[in-house]
């Protein structure tokens, strides 16, 4: 399954949840402040080996944390997001 | 400019994209920097990720106003403080700032940096010493 956080990990627990629920196969993409989950070094980066992460490169690049990526994370563009969405079992979005 | 001068603080505490109050919150400073008071601005929680620098909206579509910060400088907006405990939360430091400065008159208008890494106890202070506190 795919998994959808679009929300910053510090302001809410979407993030935090999703990772807490999705199966260890499942992808979690990260997509507009849900990107800052992605930092590396931050409080919450102990969650991102529990699934599969990757973020949107457009919305990592425009938040200025490119340099700052955990190792692990791959950068997705738009197409790459709609193959996870039309290749997987469904989606979740953690809104 | 007659009448009292008062200490404004504006507190930052959204990131930059996801809502629009970091750019509001922008605009409001700006617009109050012409009217002679003294202006302080705090960024902490998600609002330190508004002065992140490398910000590159081109793909995204966003409009991109990180440029602006560099400004407040020119209009004699240089206290800057941001929380230590915010930036580590987050894995950042200071270098993963833009370096927001200003030119100080009474120093041969040499160029300095506007911005100065808070504690907890010292944003206590910052707001229990302010006048009007502005929340965005």
């Amino acid at each position: 399954m795919l998994h959808i956080v679009n929300k910053s990990p510090f302001e809410k627990d979407s993030f935090t949840s999703c990772m807490h629920h999705a199966a260890a196969d499942s992808t979690v993409i990260l997509i507009e402040d849900g990107v800052y989950a992605a930092l590396k070094g931050s409080a919450v980066e102990g969650d991102l080996s529990k699934a599969k992460v990757v973020a949107l490169s457009s919305d990592v690049a425009a938040r200025g944390i490119e340099g700052n990526i955990a190792d692990g994370v791959d950068l997705v563009d738009y197409a790459g997001f709609v193959d996870l969405v039309t290749d997987g079992n469904g989606v979740q979005s953690w809104v | 400019m007659a009448g009292e001068i008062k200490q404004f603080l504006y507190v930052n505490r959204k990131a930059p994209y996801g809502t629009v109050y970091a750019l509001e919150s922008l605009e409001v400073v700006l617009i109050g920097a012409a009217f002679d008071q003294d202006v302080r601005l705090l960024f902490m929680d998600d609002g330190v990720f508004q002065i992140k620098k490398d910000q590159n909206t081109e793909a995204s579509g966003l409009k991109n106003f990180s440029p602006t910060y560099n400004a407040l400088g020119d209009y004699d907006v240089n206290k800057i403080y941001v929380s230590k405990e915010s930036l580590d939360e987050r894995g950042l430091t200071q270098d993963d700032l833009m370096p927001l400065v200003y030119e100080d008159e009474d120093d041969d208008w040499a160029e300095k940096s506007s911005i100065k890494i808070v504690s907890a106890d010292e944003i206590r202070d910052l707001m229990e010493g302010s006048d009007v506190v502005l929340s965005f």
